[in-house]
């Protein structure tokens, strides 16, 4: 057999290897985009729907026997009357065929507890309300959202679903009358947390988020570029820097959670500052954080042609004036995305900020940074417990909400690296 | 990473002949009688496009047999691209396209049916770079007959090791490290190693890109003596930067000017009368 | 003529105007600012502390005085939490108001006074003779090299906090139970008989089933990340490459808590129901499913550095082998991956590191009670869940059931320590050799 015949004899074993082989990463190319499809349509087809929620028109009169018996628009007194039972009157008129206790009280529990801190903050802001009958859309109670979303299966035996006949019927009449639609869910972007699922919202989670970011910003950006500008431009060659080296590049890869640790006992037992605030978890975000923003600013400087600062320095400048006003000026923006990016995926924590005690049930937005917070992932940890369906939708929704901050940010530092690479 | 850099494939940045040379007026079509009496590769119309580029113009050649081909030309002349085109080592480019017929034994060898992979087995390269893989010396020479199946117990292995590595004149020096890595040669070994990596498999054709200029003179000269020898039992293609080196190997040579070949013939002739232009300035050193 | 004179001047110096202007404020406005930042540190708790003295009631258990605190905090900073308080809070509330009046301008007049001070000593100190730019750049690169070095100082204070809180935790349980033991139930502890007895916080149990799903997810990721790495480097046209490595990369960005909420909500019950269909029992938080999301967070994360290693081989190798003839996946085989086997184990320990910490996704899927067992279908626990569920909730810091989450964070930074340092050694070594 000459070698020719040899190769080929070969050849048609090697060719189904090789097709093979190449499907094996076709495969793994499939797998890896149909899990990203699974993961984001899952939460997509959760989530969607919480974006709207169910309302009911009611007539209420605003009965000043009940909410005024005084008569003088005391604010104390009318901070504590009993909007409740508006809402409940108002209901009852609604139906006036039903009659029972236990029928009445189905008929005032479709409504959300949360409509009377609504009509209460109304009365406040205008007390001239007091005596007028006025259309109000209220927020439907969650079971109630559930059922106008179709997540209650009507075909189910009665005593296995949330709501009984009775009630589905009172629904059907008000989708008839035309009183109950689904609208914009506005309680989900202006409500702190809540043990209601119809009354909870994000605004004190992503206000958490917000400050606690800024402390990691304001503290992780100077540091890293300093820390970056002095590895790379002053730092003499010796054990002692090349220990600093080693050691950012092993912090960079230490699990999250250790530095929740930290966090705790140095920030929280030692220095006694307080639990669960966004200054502890600022600080606890910004030291893990502060690695991947020095890495970043790093590679940035070097990324700056040394004719620039060999230039600056020719014409009799410092080394620190070349650095401080050529070369940074260009690093700038390849900093930036690194911050960003870093920033990005302090936003996306949970587990530090677990460790300092961010889990915490807060209902009120956090108006300072030494205030008790939470943040957006914790806030989807949170109710990601909660067994109520509408929680697992809310949670999907703040998935969203979080994941769109992520992809803004994402983008913005792509913008930035982009516009950088376009100028050299 | 540049990709003409990593491929050492002189890409030429201007194609309008007329632009760079100053020889508006130069006729470019070949001077010379293309065809040999006994070939062993075809070239014919040949034309190769990086993309919108175009590196080759209708180029016609043949590859003698048991003979020493060079093909010279200033860099950039598309004589790279047009070795890569024997052994279709330009379809891993991408977008790389070549129009024309290569043929070996009266076939195109870019023919659809043709398995490149039995190609480059019949048609062996030595690069400008030695690039030994990090493997054993032995491991090094024994990879093409493996892959190819052409051995079955591990004498016969050994065997074509030790004959290929004497043809490359390497077996004296490296016979008492045979499993040492090949990267730890010197520069002038490694190239030997993969001009017997190369002669393993005992293609008929050898396509040698610039071997040389990665080297020192002494281990210059070494190849130049083992191109010599080889040519008895194979047909070799040498690209070559070097005049010098072309008078000195060669049979015949080719010289290549922006993607056309100009002028082909004797390699005697070529440097003693050469019949065109810019041959003429291009042997004399005017450019280069 | 004002200008100059200034330029006349600017020549007798030896440091820009500028330069000598920045020493001035350094030197002046330096120890203002120091006193400022200390004083507004301790300016609250001393506040308080005096508004607490003055109530009544104000030496009661120590944890209603923190709910008393926190009332009267919401009263100072909410109008409307004012106007529901309680007499005594917006009693309080004022006192503190009224303090922290005086407080403010206390704090003004010290800040002015320091910095009169100090711009007196600076003034009288200044003259053309300093080198101004040399003084201030030496400052400044003292403050560049302190950022640098608290990359050092948040080392050491990880080891110290965690390593203190752990040697009270192994005063009251021993280092070889802690290691060795095979029964982890720190709730048992709690009761005064049971304390350190009967090897209840043995973390054999938490190191297995720690290493259970990082060996699933790892299942799930090597291959997957590695071809894909392979696919996209060798094989896909450059669209598609250009197309799939941001979206595989979109898979690294997305938050762990993500991937829990995914883990727990939609894999746990699909392989549960999938389990009863063919008559498996799986846990509804199985090791496979907390695992398997798991491995899908860490295949961008393969491939990443997979692509890295691959591309790194110079294209002579690859070039070499196809020239001898051989087909793309034996060039890969026998030449590429050897190559780049020492980068890809690096990579993948890395990976392995990441798996053993990451948290999230294991306290919203995993189990909560220490199963010792190898099946994949039932519920274990980790290391990082223990952690998480020891410090979450109540946190007295004496009792064993907290300290333990430190020798148990201890334990998990050591064990990711060695792996990184591995890890980088490899890659750096790896890196070298092709540079």
């Amino acid at each position: 057999m000459s070698r020719t015949e040899q190769i080929v004899s070969g050849l048609a074993r090697r060719q189904r290897a090789e097709k093979r082989f190449r499907l094996y990463g076709l495969i793994a190319i499939v797998l890896g985009m149909s899990f990203l499809l699974l993961l984001f349509g899952s939460i997509v087809t959760n989530g969607y729907k919480a974006f709207t929620q169910t309302y009911i028109e009611l007539p209420i009169y605003f009965n000043p026997e009940v909410i005024d018996p005084g008569g003088e628009h005391d604010p104390q007194t009318l901070f504590s009357a009993d909007y409740w039972k508006l809402v409940k009157t108002a209901m009852y008129q609604k139906f006036p065929q039903v009659s029972g206790r236990k029928e009445r009280r189905e008929l005032a529990r479709m409504i959300s507890e949360g409509s009377a801190y609504e009509l209460r903050d109304q009365v406040l802001e205008n007390p001239g309300l007091i005596g007028t009958t006025r259309h109000i859309w209220v927020v439907a109670d969650d079971d109630i959202d559930m059922l106008m979303k179709g997540y209650i299966d009507r075909e189910v035996p009665e005593d296995e679903r949330r709501l009984n006949d009775r009630v589905i019927g009172y629904v059907d009449d008000l989708r008839e009358a035309g009183v109950i639609e689904r609208q914009f869910n506005t309680t989900f972007f202006t409500a702190g947390d809540s043990r209601e699922p119809e009354q909870a919202g994000i605004l004190g989670a992503l206000t958490g988020s917000f400050l606690t970011l800024i402390i990691t910003l304001l503290l992780s950006f100077p540091i890293g570029v300093a820390a970056a500008i002095y590895l790379e431009e002053f730092a003499p060659r010796n054990r002692f820097i090349d220990l600093i080296e080693i050691n950012i590049n092993n912090l960079a890869a230490v699990p999250s959670i250790i530095f929740g640790l930290l966090g705790l006992a140095i920030f929280i037992n030692w220095f006694g500052m307080p639990r669960s605030t966004a200054i502890v978890g600022g600080l606890v975000l910004a030291l893990m954080t502060l690695p991947t923003i020095i890495i970043a600013s790093r590679v940035s400087i070097q990324a700056v042609p040394p004719s620039i600062k060999e230039a600056a320095l020719g014409v009799g400048a410092s080394r620190m004036q070349a650095m401080f006003h050529h070369v940074l000026p260009i690093a700038m923006p390849g900093m930036l995305t690194g911050t960003i990016i870093g920033m990005a995926r302090a936003l996306g924590e949970t587990a530090p900020l677990l460790m300092i005690g961010m889990v915490a049930f807060i209902v009120e937005p956090p108006s300072g940074f030494t205030d008790p917070a939470t943040a957006l992932p914790v806030q989807i940890f949170l109710w990601s417990d909660s067994p109520e369906r509408g929680f697992t939708e809310r949670t999907s929704a703040a998935i969203l909400v979080l994941l769109a901050f992520l992809i803004a940010m994402n983008a913005a530092a792509v913008y930035l690296r982009e516009k950088v690479t376009k100028r050299f | 990473m540049d990709i003409t850099e990593t491929l050492a494939i002189p890409i030429p940045e201007q194609l309008d002949p007329s632009a760079t040379t100053g020889h508006a007026d130069l006729d470019l079509t070949t001077v010379g009688d293309i065809t040999v009496p006994d070939p062993r590769m075809k070239l014919r119309d040949i034309n190769v496009f990086y993309g919108q580029k175009q590196a080759v113009f209708n180029v016609n050649l043949d590859i003698g047999s048991n003979s020493v081909s060079a093909m010279i030309g200033p860099s950039g002349c598309g004589k790279t691209t047009l070795l890569r085109c024997l052994n279709r080592m330009n379809d891993t480019i991408d977008g790389c396209r070549v129009e024309g017929r290569v043929e070996m034994d009266g076939k195109n060898v870019y023919a659809r049916k043709v398995d490149p992979v039995l190609l480059r087995a019949r048609v062996g390269m030595v690069f400008q770079k030695p690039n030994p893989f990090p493997k054993s010396i032995f491991d090094n020479v024994a990879y093409g007959p493996r892959i190819h199946g052409l051995v079955h117990d591990r004498t016969d292995l050994e065997e074509i090791v030790h004959t290929s590595l004497e043809r490359a004149g390497l077996l004296n020096e490296v016979k008492d490290r045979l499993d040492q890595p090949g990267t730890g040669l010197s520069g002038g070994q490694q190239q030997r190693l993969c001009i017997a990596r190369a002669i393993a498999v005992s293609p008929e054709v050898i396509l040698m890109d610039e071997p040389c200029s990665a080297l020192d003179p002494i281990a210059t000269a070494r190849i130049e003596e083992l191109i010599g020898e080889l040519r008895k039992n194979f047909s070799i293609a040498i690209v070559t930067h070097s005049m010098q080196q072309a008078a000195r190997v060669s049979q015949r040579t080719a010289y290549f000017h922006l993607g056309y070949l100009v002028e082909v013939g004797p390699t005697k002739d070529i440097f003693t009368t050469p019949k065109h232009q810019l041959t003429e300035e291009y042997i004399t050193g005017r450019f280069g | 003529m004002l200008r100059q004179a200034r330029d006349a001047n600017a020549t007798r110096l030896n440091s820009l105007p500028e330069y000598f202007g920045m020493l001035g404020a350094i030197w002046a406005g330096a120890p203002a600012l120091l006193v400022y930042f200390v004083w507004l540190a301790f300016e609250g708790d001393i506040l308080m502390a005096q508004v607490l003295e003055m109530l009544p009631d104000a030496d009661s258990m120590a944890a209603t005085q923190e709910l008393l605190i926190g009332d009267i905090r919401n009263a100072i900073e909410n109008p409307i939490s004012y106007r529901i308080a309680s007499e005594e809070v917006r009693m309080a509330a004022d006192r503190y108001r009224e303090l922290s009046q005086t407080a403010t301008l206390a704090l003004t007049a010290t800040c002015l006074s320091v910095f009169a001070v100090c711009s007196a000593l600076a003034l009288k100190f200044m003259t053309p003779r300093i080198r101004a730019r040399a003084q201030v750049e030496k400052i400044i690169r003292g403050f560049l090299l302190l950022c640098s070095m608290l990359a050092i100082f948040i080392t050491i204070g990880i080891v110290l906090s965690v390593l203190f809180e752990a040697s009270r935790f192994f005063q009251i349980v021993s280092v070889t139970e802690f290691l060795f033991g095979l029964d982890w139930s720190p709730q048992m502890a709690i009761r005064e008989d049971q304390v350190g007895s009967s090897g209840a916080f043995g973390a054999v149990p938490l190191f297995v089933g720690t290493l259970l799903i990082s060996f699933i997810a790892m299942l799930v990721a090597a291959p997957v990340g590695l071809m894909s790495a392979i696919y996209l480097s060798e094989y896909a046209p450059s669209k598609v490459r250009a197309a799939v490595k941001p979206l595989l990369e979109i898979l690294a960005g997305v938050p762990t808590v993500v991937y829990g909420f995914f883990a727990a909500i939609v894999v746990g019950p699909a392989l549960r129901g999938f389990g009863q269909s063919v008559g498996l029992d799986v846990a509804s938080e199985s090791a496979l499913a907390a695992g398997f999301v798991m491995g899908i967070m860490i295949i961008p994360f393969v491939s990443s550095i997979s692509d890295d290693v691959i591309t790194a081989v110079p294209q002579a190798m690859r070039d070499g082998s196809l020239a001898m003839g051989a087909t793309h996946s034996e060039t890969m085989r026998r030449v590429i991956l050897p190559a780049a086997l020492p980068g890809i184990i690096g990579g993948l320990l890395l990976a392995i590191s990441r798996a053993i910490g990451e948290t999230m996704i294991v306290v919203m899927a995993a189990g909560l009670s220490a199963n010792l067992t190898a099946n994949p279908l039932e519920a274990v626990t980790t290391v990082t869940v223990q952690i998480v569920t020891l410090l979450v909730g109540d946190q007295e810091f004496d009792s064993p059931k907290t300290l333990a989450a430190f020798a148990l964070g201890l334990a998990l930074f050591f064990i990711t320590l060695a792996l990184n340092f591995i890890a980088l050694y490899v890659v750096r070594k790896y890196r070298e050799q092709y540079e």
